[in-house]
């Protein structure tokens, strides 16, 4: 083989390990992948839209991702386990959980509120305290049937 | 009457030439590890498929890129979502286009080079005179240019992804003037690397599998004469782009 194919020949190689490098790293969710963290787990009444993989957010702030979200069949309701970062091991055990969503339409994420006990969560606890999704139906149903029984009176 | 007899023996063609390729790939496949003996052979079709093909895939990926970062900022800046541009833009691209273009492509520009070659090479007797030295063609002539092809559209593909959102980009950050930020920000929220990326890397071995194969394949068996090549050189575009557009949908089905 002359050089100039092998220069070709490496060129081509090098450049589409590049560009798979590039749409990896560049355009895609990676760094939710891998990484230390520990995870714990919290129960929900309702999750909504909540996915695997959505983040789970302290102070706005991303802090872990869902990992996945089952449900239990004896007590009927929804355990979503998280995996949060190593780096922030100090959460209070008594801090809970709330599902959100991002923008009127936007996705759902779990949402920590610190709470105040000296104890951290640390790897397999659950997270007590939850809030679950707000159900957009519920709410209007709920409003339209306080409004309606409020003219009765 | 006889319309239902050039359909019959038209479907007998068809299933005589799918169960023909079939058992040529097992042949390809059986040959692999020996011709993985000569690692030399396999990185100067890598060269011939993958580098000549490299200059044509970087123009139509940088124009596919640039019509798709036009076409969907007009009509998203109409809904007021332009900061969706980068990760449609990046989802079309990984998830579909980029490896079923890069396929079509490739079948037309490195599939007629692979055909015309080795049914030229059967047309002259090369292939022949291999037979008469012990020499296995199928191992040193077939089997290099299929894996060449095998190896290089994956790759082929990412260089057509990449050039493309770069082509996206510049056309709706440098020349609609869409913040930069907008474009690459949401991105990372909307692209899975498993689901998309690699799901479209997937896509891609598949498709030079198959294109590598039906190339050989029609070279192959070429009628030995100057028609009998241009015919194999014609069947190879038109047979790859339908196996790569059928596989498309079923890779598709199965991915999601």
């Amino acid at each position: 083989m002359n050089r100039s194919v092998e220069f070709a020949t490496g060129l081509f190689i090098f450049l589409g390990l590049l560009a798979l490098f590039f749409l990896i790293t560049q355009t895609t969710n990676i760094q939710a992948y891998g990484g230390d963290g520990y995870t714990v787990t919290a129960r929900f009444t309702n999750v909504g839209s909540l996915k695997a993989r959505a983040p789970v957010a302290l102070a706005g702030v991303t802090i872990g991702r869902v990992e996945n979200i089952t449900v239990d069949p004896q007590r009927l309701d929804a355990v979503v386990t998280m995996t949060i970062d190593s780096r922030y091991d100090q959460l209070p055990l008594d801090s809970s959980a709330a599902i959100l969503t991002s923008g009127l339409l936007g996705e759902k994420y779990v949402g920590i509120q610190p709470g105040a006990d000296t104890e951290s969560l640390a790897q397999g606890d659950e997270i007590l305290f939850t809030q679950s999704a707000v159900v957009l139906e519920n709410l209007i149903s709920k409003y339209l049937f306080d409004s309606a029984s409020g003219g009765e009176e | 009457m006889s319309l239902v007899r050039q359909f019959r023996d038209g479907a007998a063609e068809f299933f005589v030439a799918f169960g023909a390729a079939f058992l040529f790939l097992l042949r390809l496949l059986a040959d692999t590890p020996r011709a993985l003996a000569r690692p030399g052979l396999i990185f100067r079709q890598v060269h011939v498929v993958g580098a000549n093909s490299l200059v044509l895939i970087m123009m139509a990926g940088l124009f596919v890129g640039m019509v798709l970062g036009l076409q969907f900022y007009n009509t998203m800046a109409k809904f007021g979502a332009e900061q969706s541009l980068g990760p449609v833009v990046v989802l079309a691209l990984v998830r579909e286009l980029g490896p079923v273009v890069t396929a079509l492509l490739f079948a037309g520009r490195a599939g007629t080079a692979l055909a015309s070659e080795i049914g030229l090479m059967k047309a002259t007797e090369q292939l022949a005179g291999m037979e008469m030295m012990a020499v296995d063609p199928i191992r040193y002539v077939v089997v290099p240019r299929f894996l060449g092809a095998f190896i290089a559209m994956p790759l082929l593909t990412a260089i057509f992804n990449a050039i493309a959102i770069l082509g996206a980009w510049f056309v709706a950050v440098q020349m609609m003037g869409l913040d930069g930020g907008q474009f690459w920000a949401p991105m990372p929220d909307n692209v899975d690397v498993y689901d998309d990326v690699l799901g479209g890397v997937l896509k891609s071995v598949f498709f030079g599998a198959a294109a590598g194969l039906l190339a050989v394949f029609e070279g192959y068996r070429a009628h030995p004469t100057a028609e009998g090549v241009s015919r194999a050189t014609t069947r190879t575009v038109v047979i790859t782009a339908m196996t790569v557009l059928v596989l498309d949908y079923m890779l598709t089905a199965m991915l999601i």
